[in-house]
């Protein structure tokens, strides 16, 4: 009986250890400096951290389905520069759907290889994270782009304007974050996504189309960076064509803190929307403490490594690995 | 028998074709569109080659056995450019600069440990915990990192020390020093791998980790030595790259690690581990550097190299699965 209640708070501490930590983060930077709670500074961390939170969503699918996807990085940076061109190009209404429908290609493209191909997902994203930095480098020729008319444009509102007083990033965010979820927990599409990434042969056989429900979730994945882009290019009506460089990795320790194995089957969208909030929170925290932004990198890595840690050893009831 | 050593030689030799391929192509296509006089398999173009593919082509190395091993290392770019720091900062401190150039190689051994303790860092971690190496390095990546900015700020390091440029820069036997350090590990790492236990152990827990458990290998003092060397072998590259250059900014090494994991697949080594050869890896190596080259050569802007070479990556999959499937379907047979 000891034993079983051992394990029943295990169990509890691997499901919402995210959450109690979360709570200890905010309650001890609250204390540390009152600004940390005040609405406008918590809207500025969820606003910034909404560009990087919409991809995340996207790669939970992913991984929920057993892949990776270490493409959305530089798959960001291609919608941002396509937008941005085309926007001066064909004016902005016909510049979004355009970018949308080449983003999404390139990540039906991605889902091809891996779902129907069955191609190592490291790998094939591993590879298009360079052939699509290639491709956007191409694309600007290598230059900085800009929209001409800043002060003009009706498309400054994705990135900077309000409704009802709140930053339309932020509805954005939660807004695909409450549809996506939905999706997720909700629909025989979700429970396919989980049922394939749980373990993808006894999927198969129970006549579940493993290939289609991977080739959709990088479909999806390349959609939600398709508004992260237009986010981005939106924010800054102008952009390098490095901007989304290195945020693949950051992505996948969102969602990885979130609690989402990388072996699939497990994750909400709810916990990783939690895991964007305590990267973005640390990092702001932080910086009122008066630290420079790289500390973050540092506690960064002790909490990655410690939830995972602690997410492992619930799951084998023992605190350090048997191996000999 | 004779077929399956056929289809492994095949497999084994497909880097060095590519490569003759690569040699071939850009030769006569230069002829035609290259804007220089220069024949593209000039001499000391290809030593150049050599000698530039030398920083990523180290790290490659000791990626090959951590991924034959079955793990990944994704901080390798981060301990790359704290060795670096180490190296150029270490010469700068009051106690060495009275050594004279007896400082250099105090600051190349501190570089050089301070890249094995990273690394011992991660194995320890990966060993100790049970979590996956994919994510403890993903983690370290992103910490080493700031701890690169912590140690560093944020402006570039410098320090010119001019023996050590004479030394990064001499030649022997017509090779560059960083071919020579490329070549040497090369090999100490393929006698590694293929004449000592601890190879073989590395590729038996790789190939079916419990296996090896049950045959009574210590999986955990093998994965730990693997991360400790690829450490130490980032700080290496460092070394030989800084010597000559002299000034670190603290971003260097961003996206080595995807580099390094690029050459290792493009030379044949299995993800999943147990399965994967040094001296392939040295061909990876080479066929990427010829393609930035031979683009360049042939006039194509620089960007299309990172289109080329992700395609090529996906390509080489598409074709290894193809020779896998038929290995499998003759088994059965």
């Amino acid at each position: 009986m000891a034993g079983m209640t051992k394990q029943g708070i295990g169990s509890i501490l691997a499901k919402q250890g995210i959450l109690i930590a979360f709570a200890i983060f905010m309650i001890g930077f609250a204390l540390a400096n009152q600004r940390f709670i005040a609405i406008d500074n918590i809207s500025g961390v969820i606003r910034s951290s909404a560009i990087l939170g919409v991809m995340a969503l996207g790669v939970t699918f992913v991984v929920i389905g057993g892949n990776f996807d270490l493409s959305v990085g530089s798959m960001m940076s291609f919608s941002t520069i396509v937008v941005l061109d085309l926007h001066d190009k064909l004016g902005p209404a016909l510049a979004i759907p355009a970018m949308f429908a080449m983003t999404m290609a390139l990540g039906a493209f991605i889902g091809f290889l891996v779902g129907y191909m069955k191609l190592n997902s490291l790998i094939v994203t591993l590879g298009m994270l360079s052939a699509i930095h290639g491709l956007t480098l191409t694309w600007s020729g290598g230059k900085n782009m800009d929209i001409a008319d800043k002060a003009g444009t009706w498309f400054s509102i994705f990135g900077q304007g309000r409704i009802l007083g709140v930053p339309v990033p932020i509805l954005i965010f939660l807004g695909l974050a409450i549809i996506l979820g939905i999706v997720l927990a909700r629909t025989p599409f979700g429970r396919k996504v989980y049922a394939v990434g749980g373990n993808g042969q006894a999927a198969t056989f129970s006549g579940i189309p493993r290939a289609r429900i991977v080739f959709l979730t990088y479909v999806l994945s390349a959609f939600c960076v398709a508004v992260a882009g237009l986010l981005q290019a939106s924010r800054s009506l102008g952009s390098q064509n490095t901007v989304g460089q290195g945020m693949e990795l950051q992505v996948l320790a969102a969602v990885i803190l979130g609690g989402a194995s990388l072996m699939g089957g497990s994750g909400t969208i709810f916990k990783t929307v939690i895991g964007v909030l305590i990267l973005g929170f640390i990092q702001n925290g932080l910086l009122l403490m008066g630290l420079a932004f790289y500390v973050q990198y540092v506690v960064t890595w002790g909490i990655i490594i410690l939830a995972v840690w602690l997410d492992v050893a619930a799951k084998r009831g023992r605190l350090w690995s048997p191996t000999a | 028998m004779t077929r399956a050593r056929y289809r492994d030689a095949l497999k084994h030799g497909a880097i060095w074709a590519f490569i003759l391929v690569e040699l071939a192509f850009f030769s006569i296509a230069g002829e035609y569109l290259s804007v220089s006089d220069k024949a593209f398999m000039d001499f000391d173009n290809m030593l150049l080659l050599l000698k530039q593919s030398a920083p990523i082509g180290i790290i490659a190395l000791g990626m090959t056995i951590i991924m034959i091993n079955g793990n990944i290392d994704l901080s390798v770019g981060a301990t790359y450019a704290l060795s670096a720091i180490v190296l150029l900062d270490s010469m700068t401190w009051p106690a060495l600069q009275a050594m004279g150039d007896w400082a250099i190689p105090l600051a190349w051994g501190l570089a050089l440990m301070t890249g094995a303790v990273l690394g011992a860092i991660n194995g320890l971690i990966v060993w100790k915990t049970g979590v996956d190496a994919f994510i403890v390095t993903l983690g370290s990546m992103l910490g080493y990192r700031g701890l690169v900015f912590m140690i560093n700020g944020e402006q570039p390091t410098s320090h010119l020390n001019w023996t050590l440029v004479d030394f990064a820069e001499a030649q022997f036997l017509g090779l560059h020093t960083a071919t020579w350090f490329l070549l040497l590990t090369a090999l100490a790492l393929w006698l590694m791998m293929t004449r000592t236990v601890h190879g073989r152990n590395a590729y038996a827990i790789g190939n079916n980790r419990e296996a090896a458990v049950n045959a009574g290998i210590r999986v955990g003092p093998h994965m730990m030595w693997n991360f400790v060397l690829i450490g130490f072998l980032a700080a290496l590259s460092a070394v030989v790259f800084y010597s000559e250059s002299g000034s670190v900014n603290p971003n260097d090494g961003m996206l080595f690690e995807l580099w390094a994991v690029t050459a290792v697949v493009l030379g044949g080594t299995k993800l999943t581990g147990g399965y994967g050869s040094i001296i392939s890896t040295l061909g990876g190596v080479i066929a990427i550097q010829l393609l930035r080259k031979g683009l360049g050569h042939i006039g194509a802007a620089t960007e299309t190299v990172n289109l080329v070479i992700g395609l090529i990556l996906i390509a080489v999959l598409l074709l290894d699965r193809q020779l896998n499937r038929k290995g499998k379907e003759e088994l059965k047979i």
